[in-house]
């Protein structure tokens, strides 16, 4: 009726494109960083410090510390990607701008703006993943053909995050506890998820609550890939947990979503 | 077109946990028509707002918007209608065209058309010199009109519109009205909340004033007028810290007298013959103004708001 043609879109895909058009309105200011963030981090990190930990360690795990260290970044960033789009940007769509707000009040059910906003989250850490394999590749920290499902993983890490984050927003009434998220949830899980030491190096106590960070997990499957270590057990608990918080967290965010958004 | 009321409703309730915001309301509004909803706030409007939108959904009651059931046929229902909502939802980093393409979007409109509806809308709301301006940069009145060139994107039978002009000064406001006074020679539907009454008696051919979730009164602005008060109203006010006192001995000159802080309303059919009256029997306000009975008198009469006990 309101299109007028036989062409149709689905929902969720016309709540992505919102999204992707937005992007592409406001991206410039932000790419000089976003692009040469990982160059700098592994040119400080992973050849700077590496020249310590070479001389005083040797290997870890069987890697220069450089390439220990570079897959993990690609876990991270797309982790923090995850994070950054899912709580303030969702509670500002719902509180502030209110631009959820108008979207319900169009064809779109609060359901498809909760799957465009997570695809899009996917797409943009998937075109992330694709920059750092290549920046990981320039480093020479790539040993096989299985780094090419990195983007893979920075994609299911990054919806694995953002999926539970949106479904909470959406239920906040102000930022307040946003901070402490971030403070004593994402900081320490950047630092200890085996992403810069490998869980060897924690007193045996200690390794079972690095061990149950989501984060570990995908700094382990970004490690697998790049160095084709493909061990199917291991992989598959690693893809069970953070699917299981992609599934649990869309799970929540589309009743969560559909409260705040129609009742 | 299907024929019979755009829009009807039957015992429509509203209920949020234990508070009651929609108390059982009926009515129906006529293709073409423009209808309004009054009332203070906290009145119910916006709750009903919204389940007329198809956005939330009533706790009880039937409901039927362009012969569609909201619980069954929402999307089909709202790509048909077009929301203003009460706070302008804009994106105020992007570009006042990109505003309305990125919403035209969402009804799935193609990219050729929604150009050409987008420069369209864009001479409609007087901003095709702004369009390629943020929004963040407009005058409140030009967010405004812009919000309603969006809601008009997805060309809707029936546009609703929560409190359209509330936080506008005058001039915008009666550039908003003359924008409106159009849609509505173009066929649009128009639906209403406002509580300005004088945007009620402008804009609305019928209306129902509510209060606490209820309807307390259904008609023409006129006929609610001519049902509900008298065809004058005299103001006056005295020279007195508080007009309680004088109260009393007035009610002799009219057919019903509001005693509120600062003046005393006296309801009569011809102001000019009751002042001479008043003069004649000795009674001299600081003030006084014979003025035509308004939708404000009907309000105040149906809700007792603003009384001094």
């Amino acid at each position: 009726m309101a299109s007028g043609t036989g062409v149709h879109s689905p929902a969720w895909l016309r709540s992505w494109h919102y999204h992707a058009t937005f992007y592409a309105q406001t991206w410039r200011g932000s790419v000089a960083s976003n692009v040469l963030f990982p160059i700098f981090f592994l040119a400080s990190f992973g050849v700077g410090v590496g020249h310590m930990v070479a001389r005083h360690t040797g290997l870890v795990q069987g890697q220069t510390y450089l390439h220990y260290i570079a897959p993990s970044l690609l876990a991270t960033t797309t982790m923090q990607l995850g994070e950054g789009e899912s709580l303030w940007p969702v509670l500002a769509a719902l509180k502030w701008i209110r631009s959820y707000h108008a979207a319900a009040a169009t064809p779109l059910e609060p359901e498809d703006i909760v799957y465009g906003k997570l695809t899009w989250v996917v797409t943009r850490a998937f075109a992330t993943g694709i920059f750092y394999t290549i920046v990981i590749g320039a480093f020479g920290a790539l040993q096989s053909w299985w780094a090419l499902t990195l983007p893979f993983v920075g994609a299911l890490v990054a919806l694995a995050f953002s999926a539970p984050l949106v479904a909470y927003a959406a239920r906040c009434q102000s930022d307040g506890s946003f901070i402490a998220i971030y403070r004593f949830a994402f900081v320490p899980m950047f630092l200890f998820s085996a992403t810069f030491f490998p869980v060897s190096s924690y007193p045996g106590y200690l390794r079972p609550i690095v061990q149950v960070m989501p984060l570990y997990h995908g700094v382990a499957l970004a490690r697998a890939a790049a160095y084709g270590h493909v061990a199917p057990d291991a992989l598959v608990g690693h893809v069970a947990v953070l699917a299981g918080l992609a599934a649990v967290g869309i799970y929540l965010g589309r009743r969560t979503m559909r409260r705040r958004l129609v009742d | 077109m299907t024929s019979g009321p755009i829009l009807e409703a039957h015992d429509l309730v509203k209920n949020f946990d234990d508070f009651a915001a929609v108390k059982g309301i009926s009515f129906a509004i006529d293709r073409g028509e423009s209808f309004g909803f009054l009332g203070p706030n906290g009145a119910g409007k916006t709750s009903t707002m919204r389940m007329i939108s198809a956005v939330s959904q009533p706790t009880s009651g039937t409901l039927s918007i362009l012969g569609l059931d909201p619980r069954d046929h929402g999307p089909t229902i709202r790509g048909r209608l077009g929301v203003v909502p009460q706070e302008d939802t804009l994106e105020l980093e992007l570009s006042v065209r990109l505003n309305l393409e990125m919403f035209g979007r969402y009804f799935d409109i193609p990219r050729r058309t929604l150009r050409e509806r987008t420069d369209e809308l864009l001479e409609f709301a007087q901003l095709t010199e702004r369009a390629n301006d943020k929004v963040d940069d407009l005058s409140g009145g030009m967010k405004r009109r812009l919000t309603i060139a969006r809601a008009l994107i997805n060309q809707p039978e029936l546009l609703i519109l929560d409190e359209p002009t509330t936080g506008l000064d005058p001039q915008a406001r009666h550039l908003l009205w003359e924008r409106l006074y159009r849609l509505k020679r173009e066929g649009v539907t128009l639906v209403i909340t406002t509580h300005y009454m004088d945007e009620a008696e402008q804009l609305c051919d019928r209306l129902v004033v509510m209060d606490h979730g209820d309807i307390v009164a259904e008609g023409p602005p006129r006929e609610l007028i001519a049902r509900h008060s008298t065809r004058e109203v005299v103001e006056l006010r005295f020279d007195v810290e508080t007009h309680d006192e004088i109260g009393l001995p007035l009610s002799h000159f009219a057919q019903r007298i509001e005693v509120l802080p600062d003046r005393i309303l006296l309801y009569v059919d011809q102001g000019d013959d009751t002042l001479r009256d008043l003069h004649g029997a000795g009674i001299v306000p600081a003030s006084a103004l014979v003025r035509r009975s308004s939708l404000e008198d009907v309000f105040l009469r149906l809700t007792g708001r603003t009384l001094v006990d």
